[in-house]
């Protein structure tokens, strides 16, 4: 079994062909310690600037696939290589984590959990505020600043969740099916304002969803992952010009991408009883 | 609260405060006001029968004095009953000082190393099970009596704190956990800002729970020295009028216990809801 490792940016540079990748994962697995295999090998190349969707039935691997490129777990074997450049600004992070869960912490106000990532990177105060009132501007939180999570919505907490993750201005949004608890008005808004999000900030985003609607309407690039263990199965590039709006949601060109999207798919969970 | 749900951007509608629920019906407040009010009336039937049943029977105030026997006692014997409820409540207050820091300072010990936890538990718990009132006439061999009053309060009451904070503490939060280790927080930051705030609650809880025991810790052993310490904790005036059939002096005594005890577990729930009133689903409204 390979040696499982973590590059950096400065070796995966000097690898011919790598230019503008920013996550790269070469045959990853991972089994856990209960014996069960969750994932790969799994190869998956995302460049600068994208937007990609893993989409697949639950249980094949696609959070996983998520928590190993945030570093939260170690592949069992395989390599996963994420560009980290050198922050500009004091307190930055090259990757923030949107959880399925908003995941605020309830015993304090929107503002002190936006600001947590820059005080445990220990930005001055100062400084501090004025990244935080950019990141409540940005997700329409600025009058909330003083609410308790308990006091907000599902799609308000969430926004809270968006906007600390992007406090830090990290280069890579990772997002594990954060929209899923939400109901179905609340999630176009949110996802309508993801999307402007990405096209003024130009982040890289990984979004990790088990719709079909969601992944064609927001990625640019689909990848449909089989189950148990998950692996790659087919990518659907979604080319459609930006910016994209409610007319959109209610194209053909938008049913019918859908349509192929299901279609990939079919394999994934076609041998699964039941589900 | 349900109109905010779905309207994220409706700012004005959010400063009312999700505590306004207690104003409900009149029907509603009628009702409060009768639970309130029934345990008093019950007291009050309890003290007309009691001193009934004496006045009828002509009881002797050394077999059982009425209500007002001890009340007159209380007031007449005011100076020493004071200083002794001082002393018994100044033992109760350093016992639950040392069994707060002693629990909570184990329970972090413990959540930093497994080793230590797996090595000491085993102790923490014989030390609770083992009855306190076994253990004071040893402790009042080998330590100053003052010391081994404290000691027993102590071992009575960190029990419930390392026990609740050790419970806070593991239950963190595993995503939350997840975005500390992320932004590469430092041991002592996951701690201080994630840690013991999610612990505070179940803390708190353990506090509560000790607070009592501390009163118990420090009567049983001022019971057990008796009439050879030099002590003048209630529960040792207690036992000294009862060798000299005081009876409504250790009426009085057994009194000013209980109200203490009342008194330290109010004071203790006032300052769990005021701390956790903002956030904590314990400390809200049921209709919120």
């Amino acid at each position: 079994m390979a040696e499982p490792a973590i590059l950096s940016e400065a070796e995966s540079r000097t690898e011919s062909g790598s230019a503008g990748l920013v996550v790269s994962l070469r045959g990853v697995t991972k089994v856990y310690d209960s014996g069960v295999s969750a994932l790969g090998p799994f190869d998956l190349d995302v460049r600068k600037g994208e937007f990609v969707s893993l989409l697949g039935p639950s249980g094949c691997g696609k959070s996983t696939a998520l928590r190993l490129i945030a570093g939260l777990s170690e592949p069992t074997s395989g390599t996963v290589r994420v560009s980290r450049p050198a922050v500009a600004v004091s307190g930055g992070h090259s990757i923030g984590f949107v959880f399925q869960e908003p995941t605020l912490m309830p015993w304090t106000s929107v503002r002190e959990n936006v600001r947590l990532p820059l005080k445990l990177a220990h930005v001055s105060a100062a400084q501090a505020n004025a990244r935080i009132d950019e990141a409540l501007a940005q997700m329409a939180l600025a009058e909330f600043a003083d609410a308790y999570p308990r006091e907000l919505s599902g799609g308000m907490k969430m926004r809270v969740s968006l906007a600390r993750a992007l406090v830090t201005d990290p280069d890579i949004l990772l997002m594990d099916e954060p929209f899923a608890a939400l109901d179905e008005i609340t999630r176009f808004r949110l996802n309508n304002d993801l999307l402007a999000l990405w096209r003024n900030l130009r982040k890289t985003v990984i979004f990790v969803t088990h719709s079909v609607f969601e992944s064609v309407y927001l990625s640019q690039r689909v990848v449909v992952m089989t189950s148990r263990p998950g692996r790659f199965g087919t990518e659907i590039r979604i080319d459609v010009p930006e910016p994209r709006g409610e007319e959109f949601r209610t194209s053909a060109e938008y049913a019918g991408y859908c349509r192929m999207v299901s279609n990939a798919l079919v394999p994934s969970y076609a041998g699964q009883p039941g589900s | 609260m349900n109109s905010l749900r779905n309207s994220p951007l409706q700012a004005s509608s959010l400063q009312a405060p999700a505590l306004s629920a207690g104003s409900a019906t009149p029907d509603s407040r009628a009702l409060r006001l009768v639970r309130i009010l029934l345990p008093f009336v019950v007291l009050a039937v309890g003290i007309v029968a009691w001193e009934l049943v004496v006045r009828l029977n002509d009881i002797p105030p050394y077999v059982l004095p009425g209500p007002s026997a001890v009340f007159r006692t209380l007031v007449g014997d005011w100076g020493v009953l004071s200083q002794s409820l001082l002393t018994t409540l100044l033992t109760t207050l350093e016992g639950f000082v040392a069994a707060a820091v002693g629990g909570i300072g184990l329970a972090l010990l413990f959540n930093q190393s497994k080793w230590l936890e797996y090595s000491l538990f085993p102790y923490a718990v014989i030390l609770q099970v083992t009855p306190v009132i076994a253990i004071a006439p040893l402790l009042l061999i080998y330590l100053p009596q003052q010391t081994a009053v404290i000691v027993c309060a102590w071992i009575v009451g960190f029990f419930p704190v390392l026990s609740n904070t050790t419970l806070g503490l593991n239950s963190v939060d595993r995503n939350l956990a997840g975005l500390f280790r992320l932004y590469g927080a430092s041991p002592l930051q996951t701690l201080c800002y994630l840690k013991l705030p999610a612990a505070l609650p179940f803390i708190l809880g353990g506090l509560r729970i000790a607070g009592g025991l501390s009163l118990i810790g420090a009567v049983v052993a001022e019971i057990a020295a008796g009439s050879a310490g030099a002590g003048s904790g209630l529960a040792y005036r207690i036992a000294e009028s009862g060798y000299r059939l005081n009876i409504p002096r250790m009426f009085a005594a057994l009194l000013l216990l209980s109200v203490a005890g009342i008194v330290i577990y109010g004071l203790l729930a006032l300052t769990s809801h005021l701390v956790l009133r903002r956030w904590h689903e314990s400390a809200l409204g049921k209709e919120n």
